[in-house]
């Protein structure tokens, strides 16, 4: 089937595109980019007034399928996906079984070419079961096409392991994931340690559960020569931690969440729980730190860090509550409404951080462009649509998510994968 | 001049009125409990269940007491945090007390901010009888209602409080309260139980006790757990002991009628030396007596008038 | 909410000159004076409470102590109030058992503070008779009470306001009948 999309305001960061355009996609490709073309056997997409970008891409979901499908499965996940923009999403290994060997690979690419309706990318643990011990078969898993390696959830357990893992990863050039925390320190936490859990009277989890373990990743990184991408950065210290680094040309790349650039730990005095999260909210000052991160590109890439949890498990006491945050289908309008609308950041840095790198990143060399012969996953944006975030309507089977009632604008109008249109509000 | 609250889940929600509207009412009913029949029948019919998750005999007692002394009907369930663990969540357990008609649960938990959990899907009146290391607002209150008992106002005294802050919920209802009103509040207690971050309730910090005794006209001793110190807050009793036990002579340091105080219950020789906690500057028991005046007045306050939509 | 003076019914003279009456009706009927004590109902009741005490004392030389009852806790309507009344102190300070109780308040109406004046007096202790002395009796009743001194009687219709106004508090002795202006 051919797809015509007509006069939207195409914006391709990796090649520096940014005027209205016209591109045909057909058999799953995108086969022809001008200013006007005429296509009589194409179906018409009218962008004008919207904004055609390359298809987003969530480098950090959890699917949860396969073990806790009550949550989220990967059919529900691509849907909520779609919803949100995204055309292709990376999902974590820690589900039950844990994806260290290949045939939760392999189960997980099968089940979402028969269901997903956005590209599914899995990630595959570092270490067996993620228990820290043991390294994976990593090459066997590169074959079986793990993209990426992470034992998310927890941190890459010891400096030994991680330096292993870092040297092995050079031999099949593929990339190693962190989640960084210092478990001794972050113990029993449930929030940001600080003047709010004192207040509350919750454990904190200290900043410095995040720097310590940034700061290890970031030696290792450098002495082995290796890339790295720490997941979810959270503090100002990790992020000064790792300005300096790239200033030494250390092969690391980093990302944040739409909730850490949003929201801080004062919103947590109501003790909801769909603000329970790992790493957790935390201060104003951290925020601020991240917002300039963004800015000015210390950070790479924006992920949701998709986290979903039943509704029962949620309704507890904040110390019993699971952590999570449910992000697919609410980031881009944040993130449209908070961050570019704001003009914090311009419309194409966004694009960038949420198309462009993560491709080059994840080492996805069709995807993340616009260009003649590039997959046809577009994201397509209307800036100044104004919705109210409600989360009865999400397609995702949880609804953990804290910004129910919102009113934002910009929001995503279309979604298109492969060449095929999975999610249309046009 | 009304109680406009629908629950009491900390001090942190009540204004400085509110504060001085429970403290008179309960100057009002404290007599109650000298009589000879000690029961006067306004809140006859009303219904309170005692929901405590962590033992307690005291708070627990104290509002039972406050209730018959109301005439109100209570009854008591206790759970031990396990049989949350068991299956039944507390939501459940909520849930089903619920069924039973209560007008009033109060509820005592190990998690902080269950109450705030509850409250937002129970139809009834939530006291918090102490939630982990948030709250626990009664005991705030009667120490006020006991100081001013015993320095006739609240205003312009030094109060100090020596313990493990962070994790009691004690000292943190009474920073609250006490800053509400117009006190100067100073803590006191070994850095690893006392970070500076504390000093944003507007408080002062003092690490060294002899110093933080200097001019009080109260001193609040907390209770120190045990455990701490098997999680290496502190290394030993003993040094815990020296540097933050009252004694006869550190307690020279105060002004002349200070008076000490502790929620309970106490560990003699710890925290405070067994002269000083029998000593006439104490008024430990009075803290216990005034409970019950002071919960009385809660129940009532929340209890008494029309059930409207207009309370929070 | 405004409301009108319809009528100045007593002033400080006629007060005075009631009291005086009702206090000659009090040592009349209670041969043991001595056994006699008075409680003032919150809160005017206290003021006309003390002064018949200090009458008694001009007359017969008797000393009767006055004492203070807040009936707030006793009321019958508390489920339906708005808000909650504000509790105050029942301050009486002697026994009241085996006694004489002489419950004074200013008016007497539908007879539902009495009620709880009386079962709040019976748990305090058990008196051997009480006696009731209002400054009015503006009729209503809808429970079967009655004083046994009256200052005045004084036919109203439900909708109007009876106001007792006493130096002591209210700055001058009078007895107002009042209406609020408009009905809203």
């Amino acid at each position: 089937m051919r797809l015509l999309i007509k006069n939207g305001r195409v914006i391709d960061p990796s090649s520096g595109i940014d005027e209205t355009l016209d591109i045909l996609i057909d058999r799953g490709k995108i086969v022809e980019i001008k200013p006007k073309i005429d296509n009589q056997e194409a179906k018409i997409i009218d962008a004008s007034r919207l904004v055609v970008s390359p298809g987003f891409i969530d480098m950090h979901t959890h699917l949860r399928e396969p073990g806790e499908e009550e949550k989220e499965t990967i059919y529900t996940g691509s849907q909520a996906a779609a919803r949100g923009g995204f055309t292709s999403i990376a999902c974590m290994p820690n589900t039950n079984p844990v994806n260290d060997n290949r045939g939760v690979t392999e189960f997980i690419i099968s089940e979402a070419k028969k269901r997903a309706v956005v590209n599914i990318f899995p990630i595959a643990a570092v270490t067996k079961e993620q228990k820290g011990e043991e390294l994976i078969d990593m090459a066997d898993l590169v074959e079986a096409n793990a993209i990426a390696f992470s034992d998310d959830g927890f941190p890459v357990k010891t400096s030994l392991i991680m330096r292993r893992a870092l040297e092995y990863s050079k031999l099949l050039n593929t990339l190693i994931i962190d989640h960084c925390e210092d478990r001794s320190l972050s113990e029993d936490g449930v929030m940001n340690e600080g003047y709010y859990s004192y207040l509350l009277g919750l454990r904190g989890i200290p900043d410095s559960a995040e720097e310590i373990i940034v700061a290890r990743d970031l030696i290792l990184a450098e002495k082995t020569g290796s890339r790295i991408h720490l997941a979810h950065l959270s503090v100002k210290g990790a992020v000064e931690l790792l300005r300096e680094a790239k200033k030494r040309r250390v092969k690391v790349t980093a990302e944040v969440t739409p909730h850490h650039l949003i929201l801080d730990d004062s919103s947590l005095q109501t003790y909801d729980t769909n603000l329970k999260v790992n790493p957790p909210l935390r201060s104003k000052d951290d925020v601020k730190a991240l917002l300039e991160a963004v800015k000015d590109g210390t950070i790479d890439v924006i992920a949701t860090d998709h986290a979903p949890h039943t509704e029962d498990e949620k309704a507890v006491e904040f110390d019993q509550a699971p952590f999570g945050i449910n992000g697919l289908e609410t980031a881009v309008s944040l993130l449209l409404d908070r961050l570019v609308n704001k003009n914090v950041i311009p419309l194409s840095k966004f694009i960038e951080m949420i198309a462009t790198k993560p491709a080059e990143i994840l080492g996805l060399e069709n995807k993340g462009k616009i260009r003649v012969g590039a997959d046809a996953d577009l994201t397509i944006l209307n800036l100044h649509k104004e919705i109210v975030i409600d989360i009865t309507k999400f397609k995702s089977k949880s609804r953990n998510n804290p910004f129910h009632g919102w009113k934002l604008k910009g929001a995503p109008t279309m979604t298109i994968v492969g060449g095929k249109i999975v999610y249309s509000s046009l | 001049m009304s109680f406009k609250h629908k629950h009491l889940l900390g001090i942190k929600d009540l204004t400085p009125q509110d504060i001085l509207t429970i403290l008179e009412t309960a100057e009002s009913l404290h007599e109650i409990s000298k009589r000879e029949i000690k029961k006067v029948p306004t809140l006859r019919g009303k219904t309170i269940i005692n929901l405590f998750f962590e033992p307690s005999t005291r708070t627990r007692s104290s509002f039972e007491l406050a209730a018959k002394r109301l005439s109100a009907d209570i009854v008591n369930f206790n759970r031990s945090a396990s049989s949350v663990v068991k299956g039944e969540s507390l939501k459940d357990t909520v849930l089903n007390l619920e069924a039973m008609n209560p007008d009033a649960i109060v509820i005592r938990h190990s998690a902080s901010g269950a109450p705030h959990f509850i409250s937002s899907f129970c139809r009834s009146h939530v006291i918090n009888a102490g939630d982990g290391s948030h709250e626990h607002p009664t005991q705030a209150l009667l120490d006020a209602f006991t100081i001013k008992q015993e320095k006739k106002t609240l205003q312009g005294l030094k109060v100090v409080i020596v313990g493990d802050i962070l994790h009691s919920r004690v000292a943190r209802s009474n920073i609250m309260l006490l800053t509400k009103v117009g006190t100067q509040v100073v803590l006191c207690g070994p850095p690893s139980l006392l970070p500076q971050a504390f000093k944003k309730f507007g408080v002062d910090i003092e690490y060294n006790l002899d110093r933080a005794l200097e001019e009080a006209d109260v001193v609040m001793m907390l209770r120190i757990q045990l455990e701490r110190q098997k999680k290496n807050f502190f290394p030993s009793i003993r040094e815990y002991r020296n540097l933050y036990g009252l004694t006869k002579e550190r307690f020279r340091k105060a002004k002349k009628n200070a008076i000490i105080m502790h929620p309970g219950p106490i560990n003699r020789g710890v925290e405070i030396s067994t002269e000083l906690a029998d000593s006439a500057k104490s008024v430990i028991l009075k803290q216990v007596e005034n409970g019950i005046a002071v919960r009385m007045a809660v129940l009532y306050l929340l209890l008494g008038g029309k059930e409207s939509e207009a309370l929070d | 909410m405004k409301e009108k003076i319809k009528a100045r019914v007593m002033d400080g003279s006629k007060i005075r000159r009631a009291l005086h009456r009702m206090t000659t009706e009090i040592i009349e009927r209670n041969r043991n004076l001595k056994n006699l004590v008075i409680v003032g109902i919150r809160t005017r009741g206290i003021y006309l409470g003390k002064r018949i005490s200090k009458l008694i004392k001009e007359m017969e030389n008797v000393e009767v102590p006055v004492g203070v009852l807040d009936i707030t806790l006793y009321r019958d309507d508390f489920s339906e109030l708005e808000a909650q009344h504000i509790v105050q102190k029942t301050e009486i300070n002697f026994p009241i058992a085996k006694k004489d109780v002489l419950l004074v308040d200013d008016v007497l109406f539908t007879g539902r503070t009495i009620r709880a004046a009386m079962d709040s007096l019976i748990d305090l202790g058990r008196p051997d008779t009480i006696q009731l002395l209002v400054l009015i009796d503006r009729g209503h009743r809808e429970l079967p009470i009655r004083a046994d001194y009256v200052g005045k009687f004084l036919p109203t219709s439900k909708r109007e306001v009876v106001q007792v106004k006493l130096k002591e508090i209210d700055g001058s002795d009078e007895v107002l009948i009042t209406e609020p202006a408009g009905l809203k």
